[in-house]
Parts: structure tokens; C-alpha cells; sequence
């Protein structure tokens, strides 16, 4: 009995043909993931170095996930991965999509994702990486749809949870490149915007040099406390360092006892291996029964990217990019990323609104918007640059 | 005065009419507990130990086994409702969260979150009989009451599966509101009702063709609207009002069956989940997860009249048949 079972599958296909689900027309989708070869930084522990399948798995376990919901109603997914260097990623993008994409997941940082999106005006491109506010709030693309949050969008996340907990004097600490200095200001803002108040800044330059060495600690161990000594009475200790230059040194090591946050000890984070909440555990499993891994935000961002198409696809019963668009910027689309409230996107910017983890090691900590800071059309919508705070007014 | 009293107190108990004290199951997800409550009393039994996380829990129609998902165990407990001894186990497939008995009380359709599935089980055999392939997350089970079809819903696919319980296989698929929670069917058959939880909608579908008739949406004041996710459905035996949990709004709406307009809102505990009649329909129980309590809801009155501390995290409630 159970082995003949097995070949419900084609009969559950069959039976789609009289089923309360309109016989539909046959559409096919594919979806670019493209990873654009960039030079990022080493992490400093080796427990975070990117699998060589990193993104990669996340995609494909989204179009399981799409193919299965597909063979209800006769629509088909395939994902083409490329990971062009940063020279010849416009050459790609454009292939792709000559070649039948008209969806692109890309990794890559603002300037090449933009490019991008300006060589490939008939697709949309789904923004895994760049996390500039600018392009939320002056560069804004018809074609961009920002899936990662934005630097902002951390910081306040952040800031709502430490203004909750009442730590509400920061010493700030950032690393001495462009976009740390970016994420800083993402903290002055988000310290202004909910009442904290920086209370020092202190910049952590980067003098170059190997990542990791057989003793590093040693030195380590007596450089974190001297930087951090003689800081102006504070709560917490903020560290901006996107690349992963120092702040993975600072907890335990600060000459105050003092928590960490930001980029070490309670992180923002775009996914967490040990989340569980809204039903996530399932997601979870299905991902490591697939990749023989956890699933790393990177992972997440590239199955939800593919997800929000397959959503998209199977209400509109159709892979046209344009009307794809048309559904995403809509009221009706909203998706579950157990991250509690439903994700949706902001039509002027075009950004998914979402909950943001804050996760210590193995843990969640907590998942802001928190309750306590409202909004009048959604309470997402607390997180980053809000409609009038952005120049952006794309429009359908 | 004492005397009066009495009179009083057994006037009130005649217009009452006669209770019948049922015993109500509640499980307690995080305590890995299950609360025994007499509903006449209103008052805790006691709580029993279970396996780890029970969530989904029905009771047979001879009211002699309990079944128990224990998701994280993997299996399906079955107890003897009176000791509350354990009998034994059944295979159920990875992760169980929800199941439902056919009328007949055999046998047990479970939904496998982790693995597509819906597993059928033998209850006296203990064997499995079929597994069925669904869509992604299957959560939410219902069963019509002729036991022609089971529907199952996935949470990640957004439909409604109606399960051929001959044939075992999917007659008809209806794409719902995102992530459905429960499907539930009247006690005539004529009308499903499943719940959205993230599209906060409860779709009325009529079983014979799929097409969705009507979504019922739900508006509170001063309650964003993300806060409004249906998750439990209950249908009074003739049909005239559903019952409808809203998760984290702590709120519990009632419908009226024949217009499908919401009349009312009833605030309970937090994070109301699951819900279930006592079989006369004098009260419906809501388990409220994130205040660790059960709300007992006067069905005819449409009002809270008591609530009760249970275990950790209340997740399932199931009263017995006598």
C-alpha cells in the first residue's frame, strides 16, 4: 500500500485538470541568481567562512519549495546561477536574460547593481547585498526591489530594542571604511530617531594585515581593552565594522563591563540558523536536509528572493515581468519569511518591509519592530526611512 | 438566609438547566504538558506529563483514546482519557502538528510539516497506511463529516488539498490567502471554512466544486491589522456561528453563518490558537498560548465568563464526547 502511493504525484497532476483551480496556461519561470565575484572580506572566525555553495542552496530549496506549489497548476521553475566577476557582470546579467530570465537575484554591491539594473530595463532585479540608504532614498530604480533591509532599516532595529531594554547610552565604535562609516551614521540617526544618545565615538582603523594568525589573541588580547579604556559612562558598546576588521574582538574584551552590539556579540541579523518562530523550524529542515548545512543569511535572502517571485507567479498566473512588478508593488502581495509580520514591499522605494533578528550566538534574542513603537499603516514601517523621509516616488 | 441562599443557588441551577461536566485536554506546547479541566466546575483536574511538544489533540468518538501529536518525539501518543494512561504510540512521520480522525474514528490523517506529507495511520493496526504528497508545510486538517474527503492545508503553498480518502488522491486544489492554518467543514458538509493566518482572511469554500464563496476579513479598532491572524475555526452543530481565533489581537471573532459577517469580538488571552466546544455547545474553550490560560466562552451569550491558568504555552483543546 504505502509503495503505491508513490505515484501520486502525476495523479495529483491529473487531477489538477478538474480541480477547483481554473485549468491554467502552462508558465515557466526562470530566475538568474547572480553572484557577482566581489572582493569581500575574510571573516574573523573561521566558523563564518561563506560555504562554497552559500546563496546557491537557499535558491534552489525556494524553487523546491515554488515547483511544488507549481505542480498544482502547471507552472515551472528553473534557476541559472552565474558568478560573473564585477567587469563582466553587466555582459552576464544581460546574457541571462537574453536567454530567458525574467527575474535576477543578484549579489553585488550598489554601483554594479545598479549597472545592472540599468542594462537589464525589461527585468526586475532583486537586491540580495547592497544595503545603501541611498538607493532607498535618491537613487531608486523601477526595476530595483530591495529584498536585504537596509542599513537604516539594522540600525533602528537595533535602537528599538536597546531604547526597550533601556540601554540607552552607546559608545560607538566603527571601522575606518566607507561603509562603516555609512552604518555609523545609520546609528546616529537611529539614535536620534528613538531618544539613545551617543555618547562617544571612537573609529577603529584598519592598518591592514593577515586576518588571522596562529596567536593572534595574544595581541588581541591586550589591544581590545586599551582601545576601549576611559569611555564616557555608558550602557553599551555599538560596533560598526562590515569589514570584519575588530568588532568580533570586542566582547569580553572591553575594559568596562559592558554588552556588545551591532556587528559582535547581540548581532542584526538578515537570517539565524537557530530562529524558530512562525513556523520557521520547517524551513529550517528542509534547508539542511537539502545543503547538509545551516542556513546562513545569505541563503535566506536568495530563497525569499525566489519565493517572492513564485508567490507572485502563482496569484498572477503569469511570469511577465512587468505584471510582476505590478502584483509586488500591490496591496494584495504579501509573503510569510517567519519573521512575524507579513512582508511586503514599499511602493516608493520598493524595499521589503520586514522584522529583523537580533541573535547572540546560538540564540534569538529578539525580532524587532518592537510592539512598543507603532506606526499608522505599519508598524514595519518603523524600521529605516519612512515615505516622507525619502525622495523615492516610484510609481507603477 | 442560609436557606435562601440554597433556593437561590438551586433556582439558578434549574434555569441553567441540567450541566453535564465534560472533561476538556488542553496541551501545553512548552511544557510538555497535558491540563485535564471539568467544564462544569471550570476548574483544573490536573496536569499530566506528555511527550515533548504536544501540540494537535483529538479524542475518538467513543471518547475511549486520546491522541496527542508530540512533534519533536515524532510520534502520535494515544492515552486512555480517564487515567490518562499512555497506550501506546503510533507511527506518524516526522514532525506531526495536526491530525484529524475519520468519522468513523479510523483512521488518523496527519499532516507532516517537515516532509509534504500527510500520513494516514491505521489506529488499530498501528501501521501506516498511505503517505500522501501535498504542498509545502501541510499544517491545517479537516475532515467532512461523510469521510469522503480530508482536506488538508499548506502553509507555503497557500492551498486547500481535498484528500480522496479512497482513493488518496487530490480531487481538487484551492489556492487560499497565504500561510492557512485550519480548515474546518460544517457538521452538514456543505461549507469549509480555512483559515489565513498571514492573509487574515477565512475563505468560505463550498466542498463540492473548491470555489471559494466568500473571504471573511476581520477590523479591530486600534489593532494594526498584521495582528488579526486567524488561526482556530469552530462551527456551531447547525451551522449559524463560527468561531474564529485571531492569534496574537487576543481575540476571538464571531461569525454569523449565513451572512458570514463578523458580529462580534471577544477579547481572551494571548496568542489565542485553538478552539473547541464542549458537545452540548454551552461554552467554547480558546487555548491561549502566550498567557499560559484557556478562555471559556458562553456560546448563546457570546461572552469570556471564565479564565483559567493552565500549563506552559497552551496549544490544542479537545473536550470529551460524554
Amino acid at each position: 500500500m504505502r509503495a503505491t502511493i508513490k505515484g501520486l504525484v502525476g495523479a495529483a497532476l491529473a487531477a489538477v485538470m478538474l480541480s477547483a483551480v481554473p485549468a491554467r496556461a502552462q508558465v515557466d519561470t526562470t530566475i538568474g541568481l547572480v553572484l557577482v565575484q566581489e572582493d569581500d572580506p575574510l571573516p574573523l572566525s573561521r566558523l563564518e567562512d561563506p560555504a562554497d555553495d552559500d546563496a546557491v542552496a537557499g535558491a534552489e530549496v525556494g524553487i523546491a519549495d515554488n515547483s511544488t506549489t507549481g505542480r498544482f497548476l502547471g507552472h515551472t521553475y528553473d534557476l541559472t546561477v552565474l558568478r560573473p566577476s564585477p567587469e563582466d557582470a553587466v555582459a552576464a546579467a544581460r546574457a541571462a536574460v537574453a536567454n530567458g530570465a525574467g527575474f535576477l537575484a543578484v549579489a553585488a554591491g550598489a554601483d554594479t547593481l545598479q549597472a545592472i539594473a540599468a542594462a537589464v530595463p525589461d527585468a526586475l532585479v532583486l537586491n540580495l547585498k547592497a544595503e545603501d540608504d541611498t538607493l532607498r532614498t535618491s537613487q531608486c530604480h523601477d526595476n530595483i526591489f530591495h529584498v536585504i533591509p537596509s542599513r537604516a532599516m539594522k540600525a533602528d532595529a537595533l535602537a528599538q530594542y536597546l531604547v526597550w531594554k533601556k540601554w540607552d547610552r552607546w559608545v560607538l565604535i566603527h571601522g575606518s571604511h566607507p561603509e562603516d562609516n555609512a552604518m555609523a551614521e545609520a546609528y546616529r540617526r537611529a539614535a536620534r530617531k528613538f531618544g539613545a544618545n551617543i555618547v562617544e565615538e571612537r573609529v577603529y582603523e584598519d592598518t591592514g594585515g593577515a586576518r588571522r594568525s596562529d596567536s593572534g589573541h595574544v595581541q588581541v588580547q591586550r589591544q581590545m581593552p586599551v582601545f576601549t579604556q576611559n569611555a564616557k559612562r555608558h550602557d553599551v558598546v555599538i560596533a560598526a565594522d562590515e569589514n570584519e576588521v575588530f568588532a568580533a574582538y570586542l566582547p569580553y574584551r572591553t575594559w568596562d563591563a559592558r554588552p556588545v552590539a551591532g556587528d559582535a556579540g547581540l548581532r542584526v541579523r538578515d537570517w539565524h540558523p537557530g530562529s524558530e518562530g512562525w513556523g520557521g523550524t520547517q524551513m529550517q529542515t528542509r534547508f539542511e536536509k537539502h545543503a547538509k548545512r545551516y542556513m546562513s543569511g545569505n541563503d535566506y535572502l536568495a530563497w525569499l528572493a525566489v519565493r517572492i517571485i513564485g508567490e507572485a507567479v502563482t496569484r498572477t498566473d503569469t511570469a511577465d515581468p512587468d505584471a510582476i512588478r505590478g502584483y509586488l508593488r500591490s496591496d494584495a502581495f504579501e509573503i510569510p519569511g517567519f519573521k512575524g509580520l507579513p512582508l511586503s514591499f514599499r511602493p516608493w522605494n520598493q524595499q521589503l518591509r520586514q522584522g529583523i533578528l537580533l541573535a547572540d550566538g546560538p540564540l534569538v534574542v529578539t525580532v524587532s519592530p518592537q510592539a512598543e513603537f507603532l506606526h499608522k499603516t505599519s508598524q514595519l514601517d518603523t524600521l529605516g526611512y519612512d515615505h516622507p523621509e525619502s525622495e523615492c516616488s516610484l510609481a507603477d | 438566609m442560609l436557606i435562601k441562599l440554597l433556593s437561590a443557588t438551586a433556582t439558578a441551577a434549574l434555569l441553567a438547566g441540567p450541566s453535564l461536566a465534560y472533561t476538556a485536554y488542553v496541551t501545553n506546547e512548552r511544557g510538555n504538558t497535558i491540563t485535564l479541566i471539568d467544564t462544569d466546575t471550570m476548574e483544573v483536574i490536573k496536569e499530566v506529563p506528555s511527550g515533548q511538544r504536544p501540540r494537535g489533540i483529538t479524542i475518538s468518538p467513543s471518547g475511549h483514546e486520546l491522541y496527542v501529536c508530540a512533534s519533536d518525539d515524532d510520534t502520535v501518543e494515544v492515552y486512555d482519557p480517564k487515567t490518562m494512561e499512555l497506550l501506546h504510540t503510533l507511527p506518524s512521520g516526522p514532525d506531526p502538528e495536526l491530525f484529524v480522525l475519520h468519522p468513523s474514528g479510523n483512521p488518523l490523517y496527519i499532516a507532516n510539516e517537515d516532509d509534504n506529507i500527510v500520513t494516514v495511520v491505521d489506529v488499530d493496526e498501528h501501521t501506516v497506511l498511505a503517505e500522501i504528497p501535498v504542498g509545502v508545510e501541510p499544517e491545517g486538517m479537516g475532515v467532512s463529516p461523510d469521510g469522503k474527503y480530508v482536506v488538508n492545508t499548506s502553509e507555503t503553498t497557500n492551498m486547500a488539498h481535498f484528500i480522496n480518502t479512497e482513493t488518496y488522491e487530490l480531487d481538487i486544489n484551492t489556492l487560499v490567502d497565504s500561510r492557512p492554518r485550519f480548515a474546518q467543514f460544517t457538521d452538514d458538509g456543505s461549507r469549509l471554512y480555512v483559515s489565513a493566518e498571514i492573509g487574515g482572511t477565512v475563505s468560505v469554500i463550498d466542498p463540492a466544486s473548491g470555489d471559494i464563496l466568500k473571504k471573511i476579513t476581520f477590523e479591530v479598532p486600534g489593532i494594526v491589522p498584521e495582528a488579526l491572524q486567524p488561526v482556530g475555526v469552530r462551527v456551531t452543530s447547525d451551522g449559524k456561528t463560527v468561531f474564529v481565533a485571531l492569534g496574537p489581537s487576543n481575540r476571538v471573532a464571531v461569525i454569523d453563518g449565513d451572512t458570514h459577517e463578523v458580529i462580534d469580538y471577544l477579547l481572551v488571552g494571548q496568542r489565542v490558537w485553538q478552539l473547541a466546544f464542549t458537545p452540548d455547545e454551552k461554552y467554547i474553550i480558546s487555548t491561549n498560548g502566550n498567557s499560559n490560560d484557556v478562555s471559556f466562552i458562553d456560546v448563546a451569550a457570546r461572552k469570556v465568563v471564565k479564565s483559567l491558568q493552565v500549563g506552559e504555552l497552551p496549544w490544542g483543546v479537545v473536550v470529551s464526547p460524554e
